[in-house]
């Protein structure tokens, strides 16, 4: 079933993109190879823009301490040593239990946003009901409240309960931006779900429960895959709320870079740092590349930065 | 569930016998929805709502402390409007409790400073963000070999955590780093007042451009080829091309897409708390509304809950200016987006 609706959508974007290369290759033509040439120079500037920064990290990731301010453009004095002091618990970089957290604090956020997030989707998406537009707004306006609204309160409240550094007092938060773009992504990606099969399993005797269960949920998947990954990328970027709300043992690897020690002491661990940075992420990185497609879609209809 | 399943019965699409009436049906749909939906609410109703109320209470209530005289603990109990005061107005309370006007150096004189600081940053990163991001759309939008690199691109700077890209500025821009030694210059780029401003300036450009170029395009795309066609024809130049139908045709998109930065760019925290520590300059060059927010809690809740809901209203009253001066209408416009991009 599900492959039925991927090849049904692959075939209308093929469609569309063959539609629009016609008309954009006779444009082209016309204007001749003047603006080929400055497309080309303008999409090159715009990679090395992108690109460069990381570039420059992943080249001093792997450089020799002592040679930290080397300009050299390609790697040089390749080493990594870097990477060992970066997870050297001795010189008080905790960066393998940071990760753990990060990746801990970031699967039960994504489920549970998945979760209580999907229903409201799908009434948002499906049902007619009083009050949808304003339900919208609202959950739109929630993933845009500002975190420190929030900070105060919780370190109160958490400071009276004893919750403060535990993981918990880190995954509240974090649901308060996390919930509202799970909900508004998947209402977008709903919207344009075949749901007439819906209706045809309804004829042949679903009920609305079973038909969502059997038929919309395997054709759904790929939408909350895409949105999980958005989920996930969000909470793993946190950085204010953790910084403030939690303690050395379960800090997520935001703050664990933002206070980090070198190999050298009196001197800012700037290969050390960078070889951290390379590891938190080149596995985001590889995962946004891989599904580049459904993330843009994904950003795009949200609207909500990760 | 089942009762509501009989209820909402018919099918969506299918025109509907009088009788069952559309009132019906969204009756019964209203009440699946109340269930589906309350999860969400309650769940937003506890991390966010409960917060927001609490930090408002806070926010009339005094510092705890030990009363000097018995030597126990006392509550605050209610303060009035003075720690709103003592940001807006930047009233203190000295030793014996007189209202006197904060000295140097306490933080409720640093308010209008970080207000401003704020406001500057949002208006000059949302400027700067808006005009490359059409820019780079625009790019991405027409056909050449290579442009699958750029989409690609692009995402990297979006999909590197804040904090990573703050410390990595900051390599940048250390004193001997790669950015004064491409310019020849011996820029203080994290204490000095200008400089640290634009460091901030520069990263968060680096790092959010991807973003709103990504929300640009989803609008371009819906527009027509044929009206370019139809342009030329007439004899358009390309800048008439782009300010006359591009332009116009991605404003909803574009208003959307500046209103969710700008309201992002308001709350900054990550990127100045890492690259500068809110310092530079004299100290306070680069500190935030939100790192002023952070730097109060550990001098006290209640003041900080103050400043923290001031910081809320003013990004409310921007985001309302937004949606009601100016139009935007964000649902609605992204509703026309993907139906555009279905056909």
């Amino acid at each position: 079933m599900s492959a039925i609706a991927a090849t049904a959508t692959r075939t209308v974007a093929r469609d569309r993109a063959v539609a629009a290369v016609d008309t954009r290759a006779i444009a082209m033509k016309r204007r001749g190879r003047g603006r080929g040439i400055r497309t080309g120079i303008s999409a090159a500037v715009i990679v090395l823009w992108c690109l460069a920064p990381f570039y420059w990290m992943i080249v001093t990731a792997f450089r020799d301490v002592g040679y930290t301010y080397d300009t050299a453009f390609w790697p040089t004095h390749v080493t990594f040593d870097n990477f060992t002091t970066a997870f050297s618990t001795q010189l008080g970089n905790h960066l393998g239990k940071a990760l753990l957290n990060s990746l801990f604090i970031g699967v039960c956020v994504t489920a549970i946003a998945l979760i209580i997030g999907i229903f409201a989707a799908y009434a948002l998406a499906r049902l007619d009901f009083r009050f949808k537009g304003i339900l919208l707004g609202v959950i739109l306006g929630a993933s845009m409240f500002p975190g420190v609204a929030l900070i105060t309160p919780l370190f109160q409240l958490f400071t009276n309960i004893g919750w403060m550094g535990s993981y918990q007092a880190l995954i509240l938060p974090s649901i308060s931006f996390v919930l509202p773009l799970t909900v508004y992504t998947l209402t977008s990606f709903f919207r344009e779900m075949p749901w007439d099969l819906e209706e045809a399993a309804r004829i042949d005797g679903c009920t609305q429960a079973q038909a969502f269960r059997k038929i919309i949920l395997p054709l759904a998947a790929p939408a909350v895959f895409t949105t999980a990954i958005l989920a996930f990328i969000s909470s793993w970027n946190e950085y204010l709320i953790s910084s403030q709300l939690s303690s050395d043992a379960t800090q997520p690897v935001t703050v664990a870079i933002a206070s980090f020690a070198g190999s050298q002491p009196h001197q800012e661990p700037y290969t050390t740092v960078m070889a951290a940075g390379t590891i938190v992420t080149i596995p985001l990185v590889i995962l946004v590349l891989i599904f580049q497609r459904r993330i843009v879609a994904g950003l795009t209809a949200g609207g909500v930065k990760g | 569930m089942s009762t509501a399943t009989e209820v909402v019965g018919a099918p969506a699409g299918v025109p509907r016998a009088p009788r069952t009436g559309a009132k019906k049906k969204r009756r019964g749909e209203t009440r699946v929805a109340i269930y589906l939906v309350a999860p969400t609410l309650i769940l937003l109703a506890v991390v966010i709502g409960y917060p927001v109320v609490s930090a408002i209470i806070m926010s009339f209530q005094k510092d705890a402390g030990l009363d000097p005289a018995t030597g126990l603990f006392v509550a605050g109990g209610f303060a009035g409007i003075s720690n709103y005061a003592h940001w807006i107005l930047q009233q203190c309370l000295d030793t014996s409790g007189n209202t006197i006007s904060c000295p140097p150096g306490n933080l409720g004189s640093q308010f209008w400073n970080a207000t401003g600081v704020t406001f500057f940053f949002a208006v000059v990163t949302v400027a700067l963000e808006t005009a490359f991001g059409v820019w780079m759309a625009i790019i991405m939008n027409r056909t050449f070999r290579g442009r699958g690199l750029v989409r690609a691109a692009i995402l990297v700077p979006w999909a590197i955590p804040t904090a990573v890209t703050a410390k990595l500025w900051f390599f940048i821009f250390a004193t001997s780093g790669i950015a004064n030694a491409l310019l020849q210059t011996q820029i203080l780029w994290t204490s000095d007042e200008w400089a640290s401003r634009f460091a901030i300036i520069i990263a968060d450009t680096w790092k959010t451009t991807p973003f709103m170029a990504l929300l640009i395009l989803a609008g371009l795309q819906i527009i027509p080829e044929d009206v370019y066609e139809a342009a030329k024809m007439d004899g358009a130049t390309t800048f008439q091309q782009f300010w006359r139908i591009t332009l116009p045709l991605i404003r909803p998109a574009l208003m959307v897409a500046v209103l969710f930065r700008i309201l992002d760019a308001l709350r900054i925290y990550d990127l100045p708390a890492i690259l500068t520590g809110g310092g530079g300059g004299t100290g306070n060059a680069t500190t935030t509304l939100s790192i002023l927010v952070v730097d109060q809690i550990r001098q006290g809740f209640n003041s900080a809950s103050a400043l923290s809901t001031i910081t809320f209203i003013i990004i409310f009253i921007v985001a309302f200016i937004f949606v009601r001066v100016l139009g935007t209408n964000v649902v609605r416009t992204q509703q026309a987006q993907q139906k555009g991009a279905a056909k």
